[in-house]
């Protein structure tokens, strides 16, 4: 029931947000967040964005893997 | 392309992650993770027959729809039954056995419920029926409360005084604690990644510290959970417990402060029954006096009579991890998705589910 699915905004409507899921527009409100704005990517649950997702971080996550042979084995 | 989806689904990187847990798995370790989101992955990528025999996943009491108690579940049908009222919920609780009867069943014999996909969805259903009282039946962990606390706060800000909410919500850290407390043997938790995305991480300090236990946030994809995996293997070997956090592009320390402020606006902690786990202190959230107007427990005041689990039915052993949903005799013959017996298998993210659909 956590499920929570990265969205793109596309267009932002007093608190409501239009946003893509691959392709799919869903609807999602603002009331939790802040200062997000058209171009960033979103959790979405139940409607809401819960928080926007930090691609600098996603992108760390990855090299990090990456980097992993050459640390462990 | 879904960006924050498929580089999380990368098989190099997934193969990279598994080669380096078999090189550093070397004690036997419980994992339990306590998300249905993660149970429903685990078990929907094959994860644990990726892993080297020396760890053993265990599913928790991670899938809201699972732990509410039976009476919950009795008073929600209750609410439906009474005339001039309008049950609104998530599609995931409609179908729940109670001890008679499940919210389906009441709707074909024309009770009004309704499947919402959001709060704010039920809010207006009640703005628009002035006449009728509209329950909207609040579910979920940390993740899901934000949005009831928002439905409260907009009910006040709009004066909708039909709208009442029944809150079965729930904490995880309570129940993590609540576990081991039984004597659970856990090495590690696959801490929940949407619930901590709101709560922030700082919120398993007094487990782990009491506990002396590891936590690591993951996120939802094979990738991060692989590396959840990895993390977990390497404090448990080096002899380290602590919080981590593996879903960092989603998760921080504090969570979304304005979505946790606003539910402590609104709720307040209060002792809470699980299924299987019994009464946890503190581990539910009761909607404070100030709101008391919206409080469907209070404005009903329906006195539900306890009864027991279903003859046979292990839901609770499961999702305390001491048995596996293959484990009961139920499982797979009278007990499937279509014909549900117990609350594990009613929900797509129920450990019995995930068990049944992955075969």
């Amino acid at each position: 029931m956590c499920l929570s699915i990265p969205a793109k905004i596309l267009s932002i409507e007093g608190t409501t947000a239009k946003a893509s899921v691959g392709g799919a527009i869903v609807n999602a409100s603002l009331h939790l967040v802040d200062d997000a704005v058209v171009g960033d990517y979103i959790l979405i649950h139940t409607g809401f964005a819960l928080q926007k997702i930090s691609e600098e971080e996603a992108l760390e996550t990855i090299r990090m893997i990456k980097d992993l042979q050459n640390e462990t084995l | 392309m879904m960006k924050y989806l498929d580089e999380f689904r990368d098989r190099e990187l997934v193969s990279k992650l598994v080669d380096a847990i078999h090189q550093k798995s070397v004690r036997n370790i419980r994992l339990m993770e306590v998300c249905g989101g993660h149970t429903l992955a685990i078990r929907k990528y094959g994860i644990q027959h990726l892993l080297p025999s020396t760890i053993e996943l265990l599913s928790g009491p991670g899938c809201p729809v699972c732990v509410t108690d039976r009476t919950a579940i009795d008073q929600s049908i209750a609410f439906a039954a009474m005339p001039g009222v309008i049950v609104t919920t998530y599609g995931d609780l409609i179908r729940v056995p109670g001890s008679e009867s499940t919210l389906n069943q009441e709707k074909a014999s024309g009770a009004d419920v309704r499947i919402v996909y959001s709060t704010l969805d039920a809010l207006e259903i009640a703005r628009l029926n002035p006449d009728k009282k509209v329950v909207f039946l609040g579910i979920g962990f940390e993740t899901t409360t934000p949005s009831s606390a928002v439905a409260l706060s907009e009910a006040r800000k709009q004066n909708v005084s039909n709208f009442f909410l029944f809150s079965m919500h729930k904490l995880m850290p309570p129940a993590m604690a609540g576990l081991i407390d039984q004597g659970i043997k856990i090495d590690g938790y696959i801490g929940p990644g949407h619930v901590t995305t709101i709560a922030g991480a700082g919120m398993y300090a007094p487990l782990v510290d009491k506990y002396r236990i590891s936590v690591v946030v993951s996120g939802f994809e094979p990738v991060d959970l692989l590396q959840s995996i990895l993390m977990l293997v390497n404090m448990n070997e080096e002899g380290r417990y602590g919080t981590e956090i593996q879903y960092k592009r989603a998760v921080t320390k504090e969570g979304n402060i304005k979505a946790r402020e606003l539910v402590s606006r609104i709720f307040e902690p209060a002792d809470d029954t699980w299924r299987g786990l019994g009464i946890i202190p503190e581990s539910g959230l009761k909607i404070r006096n100030e709101f008391s107007q919206f409080d469907a427990a209070l404005h009903f005041n329906l006195r539900i009579k306890p009864v027991p689990e279903p003859k046979g039915c292990l839901c609770g052993e499961v999702l305390r991890g001491l048995k596996k949903p293959d484990q009961c005799g139920l499982f797979g013959k009278v007990c499937t998705p279509v014909n549900p017996i117990g609350a594990c298998m009613v929900s797509g993210e129920g450990a019995c589910q995930a068990y049944y659909q992955y075969r």
